[in-house]
């Protein structure tokens, strides 16, 4: 652990990675906190605002010219017919009664507001939240599926490695999307649709029971390479159970391998859940994410409205990178022997 | 091979069967009555054990015939007949580009290892590699074709050569300029592994150029991981382009899942899982046996 600090405090890319990825990790702590960006859902500008450094621009209604939208002519006289003419004096009077309070909306906001008014870079930063949380979590848990049963084919080999390497086929046949796509469409129909109603759930499911096969292959061909070292041999031959040798002796050994794997296979989730969460099949719609973010700025780019769409790109870019980054630096921290 | 198909043919009976909604509820809609709903479970042959159902769906897949969506009545051979070829129209393309590209690339990398024009290279890849998909999609499409022009936004016809040459352009550009950076990388990586084999010490002490080393004995023995990265995504060349399918709207296989899910039409779902796997195994399969062509030392096992 020592060395492995030492080693990455020498390599210059790798500690400003860190401290970006450090950086990201106390701004999304803060926001689960409900430190920052409680208020993303909030209306606080007019829809569109424009970013601060922009200015206010004039509306799209006010460029017209005056008189324009103005319908002419009187509208005819409906009463004989409309059903609903008789509750109309009613319905204006209690509509007179409730007090209604339109909240100051800013014509500009720091980085701009969507559609619905809201700061766009609020919703980057709880979008980063909720992103990088299903990531992590996703690649945790296809980590530790694919670890155990990586675990037990390498060491046991024989009956069950045949059992599982089966299995890895049968995962590995069917191409990833396509596999992504149906238990999308089987969790998103089927009875359990009611047990994950938190919509998050669903997609760290998802990912991670597609995505551990990397994981299993590698973590299996290390325990095959582990399983007769001498120092397993010996930790056999004082009476070590085969669940201490597997777990106790034999994972401290190959944790790097996991751990270079586990932050590639975060960078991976990341990005499926951005289409997943893109497509609709992702994060449910009152939760906000850097997918969700893209799907709005696609039809916000046509009539100019770029803010949302770099505000999630250069939160989602700086991040993946500085991850990537610091994994690379990782792996060569921790396996000198590689270039 | 046939083991390993019989799981896929259980892992997406069991998936539907156990985990998925009731077929007869989304078939018959939100205003059925009960005994509708018991006429179309009768139907399908859900009122059987679940044994007997596994076997009906082992015939279906066996016999290919999956039966109708439930959604537009089509057969679903015929959807996945009609579908593959605009797909293949825009992934074989894609395919042959990026990696004719990636190649040259790589070896221009490899040669210059070490300097800042490598180093460039590798950080403006990984960048590259953060921004995603969708983004180059969405920028790309407004830009290129929208507000430039310079290519139609989105559709597809009948004509073969009218899609390829009309509408297939912009999705190809795309897509080999995402996967340029993460192929480069990996290319790079392959070139530099061969370097530092004896025969490559060899060839410099009896005084070759770099250059020579690296087109006549390098570029050789790096082909053999070439061919095997270029085998794994051989599979994705059937529904590797979804993204691009819906954004513009080019009828393939990969759009129509998407709307298949959407729409909960499990025949469709299953029939297309199936199918692909069935599609990857035999690429598999053809690209073990190419391999061995190439590479003599190579067991098939």
């Amino acid at each position: 652990m020592e060395t492995l600090w030492s080693r990455l405090r020498q390599d210059r890319i790798g500690t400003i990675s860190l401290g970006i990825v450090l950086a990201y990790l106390a701004l999304i702590l803060a926001a689960a906190l409900g430190l920052v960006s409680a208020g993303w859902n909030r209306e606080v500008g007019l829809p569109y605002a424009t970013p601060s450094l922009l200015g206010v621009q004039p509306s799209l209604e006010a460029a017209l010219p005056a008189g324009a939208a103005r319908p002419r002519g009187t509208s005819p006289d409906l009463s004989a017919v409309d059903p609903l003419a008789p509750k109309y004096a009613e319905w204006a009077r209690r509509t007179a009664e409730l007090e209604v309070s339109e909240p100051e909306r800013s014509a500009t906001l720091p980085w701009g507001g969507d559609r619905w008014g809201r700061d766009v870079l609020d919703k980057a930063v709880k979008g980063s939240q909720v992103s990088i949380a299903v990531g992590v979590a996703a690649a945790l848990f296809a980590t530790l599926i694919g670890t155990l049963l990586g675990a037990f084919a390498g060491f046991y080999g024989g009956k069950t490695n045949d059992f599982l390497e089966w299995l890895y086929n049968v995962f590995t046949s069917v191409p990833g999307i396509l596999l992504v796509f149906a238990l999308a469409a089987v969790l998103r129909s089927g009875g359990l649709s009611k047990v994950f109603a938190s919509g998050i759930w669903m997609v760290v499911i998802i990912l991670a029971v597609t995505g551990w096969t990397g994981m299993y292959r590698l973590v299996r061909a290390e325990y095959m390479k582990h399983r007769s070292r001498e120092y397993v041999l010996a930790a056999q031959a004082i009476g070590a159970s085969a669940g201490s040798r597997m777990f106790v002796h034999i994972l401290p050994n190959v944790g790097h391998v996991i751990l270079v794997q586990l932050s590639l296979l975060v960078v991976a989730f990341i990005k499926v859940e951005v289409i997943l969460s893109f497509l609709g099949l992702g994060v449910p719609v009152d939760m906000v994410s850097w997918g969700t973010m893209l799907s709005e700025a696609q039809t916000e780019l046509v009539i100019g409205k770029w803010w949302q769409l770099a505000a999630a790109t250069v939160f989602m870019a700086v991040f993946l990178t500085a991850f990537s980054m610091l994994t690379d630096s990782l792996r060569d921290a921790l396996d000198p022997k590689l270039r | 091979m046939m083991p390993t198909l019989a799981g896929v043919l259980v892992l997406v009976f069991v998936l539907f069967k156990f985990f998925g909604g009731d077929p007869a509820e989304i078939l018959a809609g939100q205003v059925a009555s009960a005994e509708q709903i018991d006429a179309i479970r009768r139907e399908l042959g859900l009122d059987r054990p679940w044994i007997a159902q596994l076997g009906i769906f082992a015939r279906e897949v066996l016999t290919f015939d999956f039966g109708k969506s439930w959604m537009t009545r089509e057969p679903v051979s015929e959807i996945f007949m009609t579908r593959l070829p605009a797909t293949l129209t825009i992934t074989i393309p894609i395919l042959l580009l990026e990696v004719l590209l990636a190649i040259p690339v790589a070896m221009l990398v490899a040669y210059f290892r070490g300097t800042l024009l490598d180093r460039i290279v590798m950080a403006v890849c990984v960048a590259a590699m953060s921004v995603s998909f969708l983004v180059y999609i969405i920028v790309g499409q407004y830009l290129l074709a929208f507000q430039w022009g310079l290519f139609p936004v989105q559709g597809w016809s009948d004509g073969f050569w009218n899609n390829l040459l009309k509408y297939a352009p912009l999705p190809v550009l795309l897509a080999t300029l995402v996967s340029l950076a993460p192929q480069t990388r990996l290319y790079r990586s392959f070139f530099l592994d061969e370097t530092k084999n004896d025969y490559v010490r060899t060839a410099r002490a009896k005084g070759l150029s770099e250059p020579r080393i690296l087109f006549r004995h390098v570029l050789r023995n790096a082909m053999i991981p070439v061919l095997t990265n270029v085998a794994l995504l051989l599979p994705g060349v059937f529904a590797g382009s979804f993204l691009l399918e819906i954004f513009f709207s080019i009828p393939g296989l990969g759009r129509e899942i998407f709307l298949a899910v959407n729409r909960s039409d499990y025949p469709v779902i299953q029939a297309f899982t199936i199918y692909l796997a069935v599609l990857t195994m035999f690429v598999n399969l053809a690209a073990d046996v190419l391999y061995r062509l190439v590479d003599p030392r190579v067991q098939l096992g």
